[in-house]
């Protein structure tokens, strides 16, 4: 009541109005905070579940053990609880999907946004969405049958001649490596098939994000362009994909977090053996393809080997929380150069 | 009372471009009329008439800009420097815009760095050399009266300036690759009257180098600024003459009603 407003006559009414259009407005602002706070809420309940369970892991096996041990084998009698080489299965299939998903994602999308005619666009887009509506595990049979048969075609003529050469040259150095990770045939579980599967399964989500942003920069932006004399290609190029760049970026941002949390094409196709490796062409597994082939057993609630899943699983969170970090900042840095 | 020419003579003008029987379609509807007009060479010439008359239709057929949309169509002939007709399929839209720029109604600057805007043209026409570039960069922002106001943060966002900058960033941007011609649709209507007037005066400055061809929605604007003015209504050129004959004794019943406000 110190408004002064309220205490002349005449404005009665509008003060009436306005307490009344008050509580609507605060209405809608708390459902609103509702709403945003029930996902922050969900985010806060399952780091707490993580950690929790994670607690009494960290009471059996020491953190530095946990994070520096190169082997994971925590099934097993003798049981070693080195995190590395799931990090470095979940690192390496990731790193091969996005090197196929972004640049392709990428293309589509300026493809379609720049290039492709009305006619042309009504039929890629729907079936690129349909691409992205493919369970998982099809993928997955799709890597593991498909995809890796055919790499391993391929393959076989640079794995002979790797292999010839390695023969001829002196043990040691170069030759064990070679000997070590170029491997004469392809084997029939490998990061590459999971990987570059994984980036297919992507790119549709990638291009559909970046497309629509790119649609929506304004005509005026690029009508600016063309009336400079410039190409359809350096117009797209040079000022549509920059001037998106906020919306692509989140598109990789959000290719990235499916990359690493993608399951069942890993557990499928790249072997599920923990190798502490950053070869494509080996086996392994990742974090995520872990927790399943845990959960799928029969182990005893409670257990050390049923916590392992919620350390793996903590690892998992932090993992991606550190790529999107990475990738939030590279695009900010990205962005604020012009 | 000094008698005013009224009817523009033609042949005593050099023009820079003329247009001869254009019509123009987006799609079906025929929105530009056998539209004649000439531009006089190092003059400023502008397009007046009431909205959706076709001004900006006209505007964008000279750096052929409408070639970017597959429902136009258009024939006719723009003929520059006497010489070649632009409009025709035989010659390159991107050659055209290299020589033609253009300025739009809203400001337009892209993401990029204040030089960068300005260097954009150059850059895309092919020019590598720094120095080359750093050269004309300024010379444009010289030109376009901005370069006091923003040559210790080039490096800066375009979009951080002012609106009435950006628009000068926009000239700017036009200017650096030296064309001869410059095309300005409405390029005050989104700016308040200091920026507007700042821009007027840039626009009399330059037509020392260039000529201009602008559209407004001003009859005020044309009157203080234009040396020769055009009256288009409904998709026809009505009138086109020196610009104080062309307000002060109109030869069309239609134009002397515009002029005198009495529609549009
Ligand atoms: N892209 C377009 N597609 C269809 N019709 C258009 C388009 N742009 C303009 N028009 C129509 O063409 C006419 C002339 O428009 P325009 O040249 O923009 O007029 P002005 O600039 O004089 O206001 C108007 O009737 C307008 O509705
Ligand atoms: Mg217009």
């Amino acid at each position: 009541m110190s408004d002064p407003m309220s205490q002349a006559p005449n404005f009665e009414v509008f003060s009436r109005k306005r307490a009344s259009r008050s509580v609507t407005e605060r209405v809608i602002e708390l459902v609103l905070l509702l709403a945003a706070l029930s996902s922050v809420g969900t985010t806060i309940a399952i780091m707490v579940l993580l950690i929790s369970e994670s607690v009494g892991f960290f009471k059996e096996v020491p953190i530095l053990e946990f994070l520096t041990s190169k082997s994971w084998s925590p099934l097993f009698d003798n049981p070693e609880y080195g995190i590395l080489p799931l990090v470095s299965g979940t690192l390496t299939t990731t790193l091969v999907a996005l090197s196929v998903a972004i640049p392709m994602g990428t293309i589509a999308a300026i493809y379609l946004s720049e290039f492709a005619p009305q006619k042309v666009r009504e039929v890629i887009k729907p079936v690129l969405e349909l691409l992205a509506g493919i369970p998982t595990v099809v993928y997955g049979y799709f890597a593991l049958l498909f995809v890796t048969p055919l790499l391993q075609q391929l393959y076989a003529p640079l794995g002979t001649l790797v292999n010839g050469f390695t023969e001829k040259l002196p043990a040691g150095g170069l030759s064990d490596w070679l000997y070590n990770d170029v491997p004469l045939d392809l084997g029939g579980f490998n990061m590459l098939s999971a990987g570059l599967v994984m980036g297919i399964m992507i790119t549709p989500l990638i291009s559909s994000i970046s497309e629509d942003a790119m649609r929506s920069v304004p005509t005026e932006l690029r009508e600016g362009s063309y009336a400079t004399g410039a190409t359809r290609f350096q117009t797209a190029w040079k000022v549509v994909f920059p001037a998106a760049m906020s919306g692509i970026s989140s598109s990789y941002i959000l290719g990235i977090s499916r990359a690493v949390g993608e399951t069942m094409i890993v557990a499928v196709a790249a072997g599920l053996q923990p190798i502490f490796t950053f070869n494509p062409l080996n086996s392994a597994a990742t974090i995520t393809a872990f927790i399943v082939q845990v959960s799928l057993g029969d182990i005893p609630h409670g257990s050390l080997e049923y916590q392992t899943i919620f350390a793996a699983g903590l690892v998992l969170v932090l993992v991606t929380l550190v790529l999107n970090i990475i990738g939030y900042f590279l695009s900010k840095r990205f962005r604020e150069e012009y | 009372m000094v008698e005013e020419v009224s009817q523009l003579n033609v042949t005593a003008v050099k023009p820079k471009a003329e247009v001869i029987d254009l019509d123009f379609y987006y799609g079906s509807t025929h929105v530009l009329k056998r539209v004649n007009l000439v531009v006089p060479d190092r003059q400023i010439t502008a397009l007046i008439g009431p909205s959706g008359c076709g001004k900006t239709t006209l505007l964008r057929c000279f750096n052929r800009l409408h070639d970017l949309y597959p429902d136009n169509h258009y024939n006719g002939e723009i003929v520059f420097d006497s010489a070649v007709n632009i409009l025709s399929p035989k010659v390159d839209p991107i050659e055209v815009r290299m020589r033609i720029g253009m300025v739009f109604q809203r400001p337009n600057p892209f993401p990029k760095s204040i030089y960068e805007n300005v260097a954009y043209g150059l850059r895309v026409q092919g020019e590598r050399k720094t120095s080359v570039i750093d050269d004309k960069v300024e010379r444009a922002l010289k030109s376009a009266a901005l370069w006091d106001e923003v040559k210790d943060r080039l490096k800066s966002p375009a979009y951080a300036l002012s609106g009435g900058q950006q628009q000068r960033l926009c000239i700017a941007r036009a200017l650096a690759t030296e064309p001869e011609l410059i095309l300005f649709d409405e390029p005050t209507s989104a700016l308040d009257p200091i920026a507007t007037s700042n821009i007027e005066e840039l626009m009399a400055e330059l037509k020392q180098q260039v000529t201009i061809l602008i559209v407004t929605h001003s009859m005020q604007q044309a009157a203080r600024l234009a040396d020769y003015t055009a009256f288009m209504y409904l998709g026809e050129m009505v009138e086109f003459n020196r610009t104080l004959a062309l307000f002060n004794s109109p030869l069309n019943k239609q134009t002397e009603d515009y002029v005198k406000g009495r529609f549009g």
